[in-house]
Order: structure tokens, then C-alpha cells, then sequence
């Protein structure tokens, strides 16, 4: 039995039926398009898919579509403004806060909803923040730079 | 990784909630999702049907009367662990919540889902055992009351009748004058579950120790209290000979053990932990 759902997504509105078992994150990738929210490890631990619901980041590998009915979000792919990167995108990329890229675009969704609580955090804070988003190539250093580099550039 | 198929109900009040459970016995709440959701993921449950009460206002949110904290069960983790209200008036259950998983689980997860799922290496049993909170439920039969102590009754299981509904956990208030408490913890370092964690609360009365509890999470199948029929601190000095003294009389028996700690290292653990609890609490008296 499919469930009809409304939500904004990147500022555009979008309605849809879907299957009440559909996680959001396949909802966004195979409804949307919207592939850059990744899927990782599947089991809310790895961060991959972290996304933000109405202001708040959250992992949509964990999420029902259907609890997102109404809800406004924000995926990497709604950061970058009139084709100018975000802060925290043009600072991961100046700092080299990537290798693979895999994990990226969630630490830059967990980030991002730390930037908009506090706008200049201690390292000790960002590492908190990231603490659900795991990186298997850069041992996280040049990530916190990244951060730490998108806060004083006053994102 | 899709779960199987359900039906899907979205209830806007706890009352509509019960009933909706009334209708159909192979029903599950879902509030957060993040204990159910990967049990749905991983098929170890199938309901036919989801009531989802993550739009259930009217329980959540948390407030003061009294001397008691009201906490709503549908309050995440991440309200109650940056609440001013549960830091100044229940620091370790603070404590607690800001422990639990990582920033993006905190703000969908929540305490009434946390105690429904009752993991036992999850953070805020112990906490809720130690402080001697009150679940209230709401059911067929109207409302009812439970002691925290008596909620939790095994691995994964509860007092809650499978027709209830959690609506609010009252948490008398316990860091007035001379009251002090701690939530230590020790996580495992991939899933940030607790291998062990260990509540304690103390009131002290001058140089004299009034009352203290304990309890701990990890350990058992079951949340672990100390000392349910008193403290062996209670009269005395609480000093640090006296708190090494309780804990090494304690006996933990049957912990749980699996690969990535054994029931021993639990128990060593519990009695490492239980004893920088009681002291921490005690010099926040």
C-alpha cells in the first residue's frame, strides 16, 4: 500500500507515493536522483548518509521516506548557491579534506548542522560533531582542518 | 537493505495511538526509529503494521513541578542531553543522553524508544533505575505506573503490555543541596553501545552520606542495581575506603560476555567504574 508524501528537498517540493518500508535514503537516490548522499554501511553507525530534516542532521540510512512526509531537507546537493561552493565544500577542497570522497558529503551534512549552532567551535567540538561520520582514508586531521578552516572563513 | 513489507498509520494523539494498537495485536509504535528501524532492516521483527507517534506533541518536551522533572517519552536524546532544565536538575541523566551513539542518532532517538527497546547496553536504564524514575504508560485501561526498577525485566523486555504506550518518565529532581550525581561509561569504540556504564547518586548530609544508589548498564541482561534494599554507604562517611569497601563486596552474578568483552572484564569494569561513579557523584555533593 503505498503512502502519498509531500516534502521539500533542496527548496523544490515534491510529491510522491511511496512504500511505507522505503528508507529516505533510497528515496532520495533512486526517487530523486540525488545521488550524492551516499550509502555506507547501511546500520546508522558509518554517517555516509547524513542529511539534514528540518535543520537537523540526520542519517537517512535510518529513516523511513514516509517519516519525512512534510519536512524540509537539505542534501549536499542543495549547498552550493548559484554555482559558488558552499564554505564548508570550498574549504574540504582547499585543505585536501578528501580522498576518496566517499564520506565526504556526510561529513560535510554533519558539519554543516554544527556551523549553523555555533559558528566558531573549538577542534575539540568539531570532533564531537563528527563523531557518527567515519573516514577510512585521511585520519580525519585534514576533515577538522576543513571544518575549522569553513568557521573562520564565516560560513 | 529494505525491510519487509508493513502497513503504515500515523497516530496525532497518544489516545489515538492506543486505540490504533487495539485494532490490529501485530502493531509496533515508531517514534525515532532507531532502535526499531534496524531491527526492521535486519527482519528480526516483521509487524504488519506501524503506528508512527513521531508527531505526538503533547508527549514530549520536558518540565519542572515540584521538584520533579516531567519527561516526555517522545523527547530525543540530544533535547534531554542539552535541556537546562535536566542538567541543573538530573546532571548524570544528561550525562547520559549525550553519550548515547553520535549527534545524528541523538536527534532522532528517543528516551521513551530507549527504554521500549530496553537494550542492555544502552545508556539511560541505570540512570533511570538510580535516580528511581516513574514510567507512565497509557493503555487500554487507561493509565498506569510503573517503577523504573520494575520496567526493566530481561533482555529487551519490559512490564509494558504490548497495547501500551509510554507517555512520560517522571524523574525526581536530585541535584538540590547535597545531592550529587555521575554517568561513566565506557563504550564500545564502533558502535559507542556501553560495555559498561555506571549510574550513581549520592546525597550527603554534612560529612555523613544520607542515601546512594547505583546501577549499571552492560553488565547484565538486565539493568544491574546495586543496592536495591539500601546502600551499605547509607550512615557512614562515603569516604573513598568506604566506596572501595561497597563495591568490592558487590556481587555481580551471571554478566553477560560476548567477543568484544567477556563477563569477567564486565564485572572488573563495573566495579572500576561504580567505584569513580559513587566518588565523582559524591564530590559534586
Amino acid at each position: 500500500m503505498g503512502v502519498r508524501i509531500n516534502l521539500e528537498v533542496n527548496g523544490e517540493s515534491y510529491e510522491r507515493e511511496v512504500e511505507p518500508r522505503q528508507l529516505l535514503v533510497y528515496f532520495l537516490r533512486e526517487e530523486l536522483g540525488l545521488t550524492g548522499t551516499n550509502v555506507g554501511c547501511e546500520t546508522s553507525l558509518c554517517g555516509a548518509c547524513t542529511i539534514l530534516v528540518d535543520g537537523q542532521a540526520i542519517k537517512a540510512c535510518t529513516q523511513l521516506a514516509v517519516q519525512a512526509d512534510g519536512s524540509s531537507i537539505t542534501t549536499i546537493e542543495g549547498l552550493a548557491t548559484n554555482g559558488d561552493y558552499h564554505p564548508l565544500q570550498q574549504a574540504f577542497w582547499d585543505c585536501h579534506g578528501l580522498q576518496c570522497g566517499f564520506c565526504t558529503p556526510g561529513m560535510i551534512m554533519a558539519a554543516a548542522d554544527l556551523l549553523q549552532r555555533d559558528s566558531s567551535p573549538s577542534e575539540t567540538e568539531v570532533r564531537q560533531a563528527l563523531k557518527g561520520n567515519l573516514c577510512r582514508c585521511t585520519g580525519y586531521h585534514n576533515i577538522v582542518r576543513s571544518v575549522m578552516t569553513a568557521a573562520e572563513g564565516g560560513s | 537493505m529494505y525491510p519487509a513489507d508493513f502497513d503504515y498509520v500515523r497516530a496525532t494523539s497518544a489516545q489515538e495511538a492506543v486505540d490504533l494498537l487495539a485494532q490490529n495485536a501485530d502493531s509496533v509504535l515508531l517514534a525515532g526509529g532507531h532502535s526499531l528501524i534496524p531491527m526492521l532492516k535486519l527482519r528480526l521483527t516483521h509487524p504488519a503494521r506501524l503506528i508512527d507517534i513521531g508527531r505526538v506533541d503533547e508527549i514530549r518536551g520536558v518540565c519542572e513541578k515540584d521538584s520533579t522533572l516531567r519527561v516526555g517519552s517522545l523527547t530525543t536524546h540530544n533535547e534531554i542531553a542539552s535541556s537546562e532544565i535536566v542538567q541543573s536538575q538530573c546532571r548524570f541523566l544528561a550525562e547520559a543522553a549525550g553519550k548515547i551513539g553520535d549527534p545524528q542518532v541523538r536527534n532522532k532517538g528517543t528516551i521513551g524508544g530507549n527504554i521500549a527497546h530496553a537494550d542492555p547496553a544502552s545508556d539511560l536504564p541505570a540512570v533511570l533505575v538510580a535516580v528511581g524514575a516513574t514510567v507512565h504508560l497509557l493503555g487500554p485501561d487507561g493509565n498506569r505506573s510503573i517503577a523504573a526498577g520494575d520496567f526493566f525485566t530481561g533482555l529487551l523486555t519490559t512490564a509494558k503490555a504490548p497495547g501500551e504506550i509510554i507517555t512520560e518518565i517522571e524523574i525526581p529532581a536530585c541535584c538540590e543541596e547535597g545531592f550529587g550525581c555521575a554517568y561513566l561509561k565506557v563504550e564500545h569504540p564502533a558502535s559507542g553501545y556501553a560495555v559498561c556504564g555506571a549510574a550513581a547518586r549520592v546525597k550527603m548530609d554534612g560529612g555523613t552520606c544520607a542515601a546512594a544508589s547505583l546501577a549499571f548498564n552492560g553488565v547484565t541482561p538486565v539493568v544491574f542495581n546495586a543496592w536495591s534494599d539500601g546502600s551499605p554507604l547509607a550512615g557512614g562517611p562515603a569516604d573513598d575506603a568506604a566506596i572501595d569497601a561497597a563495591i568490592d563486596e558487590l556481587a555481580i552474578d551471571e554478566p553477560m560476555g560476548d567477543i568484544h568483552a567477556s563477563g569477567e572484564y564486565r564485572v572488573a569494569l563495573a566495579r572500576a567504574y561504580g567505584k569513580r561513579a559513587l566518588k565523582a557523584a559524591r564530590d559534586r555533593s
